[in-house]
């Protein structure tokens, strides 16, 4: 104890300066980027850069296809994504036990989660473009985002199935409720929360991706309307016109775009998961 | 006096751990039963046999007859979520579901299929009543049921429980998480529940066995050392180990 060089209450002061200023180093790079990414972007937005069509490949004109394309290859990899997802965590969570087999699907969901996006691109081209004859379009690409997309659901989706509390499935087969019945109607209303932050995380995933949907969703400039159709999501737009030195202003204003697009849907369910939240919990 | 539940010769294995061995008890009908004992002499295991909560632990084993009303529960032809709805189940901690508390009453009413709105809203009423709840919930029907204080809500898992118009009422340590006066509420309860329902209560608290039961088995490593009427227990127990535990001296 007679050595001892700092004492306990200046290591604690010192400890909390470090942690602060980490957590404000943080938050600094996050704001400088949001905020510059807004701030050369923001200029060249307005109704007419969202709303009309491309002129000379996006020279000028709008980005108006590009947000059609985004939703719709999102959209798409979310009704595939999120059941699949969702459902396969509910089994692994409540109805499998700890086998052999359980455990490689989980392995197989980690490993899957890291694999590197261009990766996802190379598969989707050579199953749903190729060997399936998708083609270029906005399935094939949806399909692709979907299968990056999975993983995230449903490892986020397991752990808040299996974290809700034993005893609201023991209160609710006490009382005759079958295993579904308890799964349905207690478990996944309290895991609610955390499967809903699991989908947007894995759909924020996806609408953000350039790499995955650069050989599988074609790069065409017009409104897709089939399934069929290829199309220019959002980022893919924004890199083609930033690496072919198209317009850099125009590439910011298809960033600002996509940063405010996650900020909304961002905020949109931290907000409606809050509420949901307090009045489940009574608060 | 006829008997509701009767167990003969119940042993029950975790693995190779034997955790019940041997046990036969009668439990007659529509009165309370207390099981007493040290923590982990089998008392929970023993009532969890009797709602086959037990099935759920992927190592549990038993042999031996648990009959409710004459039927053997462990019979294969035997539908477990009728036979929970038959006996119902009061746990250690309240574990009411993160929904209303009208939804927490509804919940067992509508798994078994009752959908009729002004039925359900009838029961619930009932349920919250028979319970002692109501005056104290009527107004927040709609409110989430983790907002009510520890005893309201181990009266709302009454009421959810009894709502189903179970025969048998499992109570394991209902109060041990309470304050003394939600204590003393959910006593008084089970004085008022016992005319309908047969009662099985585990208690650590001797005073709370004398207090509501009428019948009492003293449980041991696993064992029923003695069991019979609470007075008979409690004033001259006939086995040395059952003096020693209830005048404090182990356990």
């Amino acid at each position: 104890m007679a050595f001892r060089i700092i004492s306990p209450k200046n290591v604690q002061m010192i400890m909390k300066a470090i942690f602060w200023a980490a957590g404000i180093t943080t938050i600094v790079i996050l704001l400088i980027i949001i905020g510059y990414v807004l701030f050369k972007g923001l200029p060249v937005i307005n109704l007419d850069f969202l709303f009309s069509e491309p002129i000379d490949s996006g020279r000028s004109g709008g980005i108006f296809p590009m947000i059609i394309s985004s939703a719709y290859v999102t959209l798409i990899a979310l009704l595939v994504a999120a059941p699949l997802g969702v459902g396969a965590a509910v089994y692994l969570a409540e109805y499998s036990g700890e086998t052999t087999a359980v455990k490689i699907i989980r392995f197989g969901a980690e490993t899957l989660a890291s694999i590197p996006s261009i990766v996802f691109g190379l598969f989707g081209l050579a199953f749903f473009v190729i060997y399936l004859g998708m083609g270029w379009s906005v399935l094939s690409g949806g399909l692709t985002l979907a299968l990056m997309a999975l993983p995230t659901i449903l490892a986020a989706s397991e752990v808040s199935i299996e974290s809700v509390n034993k005893s609201y499935s023991e209160g609710s087969l006490a009382l005759g409720a079958t295993k579904w019945q308890t799964v349905y109607q207690v478990v996944i209303p309290a895991a609610l929360p955390g499967i809903t932050t699991g989908v947007i995380l894995g759909m924020a995933r996806a609408i953000a991706e350039a790499a995955a949907i650069l050989y599988t969703v074609g790069a065409a400039l017009a409104i897709p309307i089939s399934l069929l159709d290829p199309a220019r999501p959002l980022p893919l737009h924004l890199y083609i016109i930033a690496t072919e030195g198209i317009s850099m202003e125009n590439a910011y204003g298809t960033a600002a775009v996509l940063v405010i697009l996650i900020l909304v849907i961002t905020i949109t369910t931290n907000t409606l998961l809050d509420r949901y939240t307090k009045k489940m919990m009574g608060r | 006096m006829e008997y509701r539940i009767e167990v003969e010769n119940l042993n029950v294995y975790f693995d190779e751990l034997r955790v019940l061995k041997d046990v036969n008890i009668k439990i007659r009908k529509n009165i309370v039963t207390a099981l007493i004992g040290p923590s982990g002499c089998g008392k929970s295991t023993f009532i969890r046999i009797l709602n086959r909560m037990n099935d759920l632990i992927d190592t549990f084993r038993m042999d031996g007859g648990v009959l409710l009303d004459g039927e053997d529960i462990y019979d294969p032809k035997v539908d477990v979520v009728d036979l929970r709805k038959r006996v119902g189940m009061v746990f250690q901690k309240p574990n009411p579901f993160p929904k209303s508390v009208f939804d927490n009453v509804a919940y067992g009413l509508r798994v078994h299929g009752l959908t009729d709105k002004d039925a359900l809203g009838e029961r619930v009423e009932e349920s919250l009543k028979a319970a002692a709840l109501w005056d104290e919930v009527k107004d927040k029907l709609d409110k989430s049921a983790l907002g009510l204080s520890g005893g309201q809500q181990q009266r709302l898992c009454i009421a959810r429980t009894i709502a189903v118009e179970p025969e048998v009422i499992l109570m394991d340590e209902p109060c041990s998480a309470l304050d003394p006066i939600s204590t003393t509420k959910i006593e008084d309860l089970i004085h008022k529940l016992k005319k309908e329902y047969t009662i099985i209560i585990v208690t650590h608290n001797m005073q709370q066995a004398t207090r509501v039961s009428k019948y009492t088995a003293f449980f041991l490593h696993g064992e029923i050392i003695e069991s019979g009427t609470t007075d008979q227990i409690f004033v001259e127990p006939r086995d040395k180990r059952t003096e020693d535990y209830i005048t404090g001296r182990f356990g």
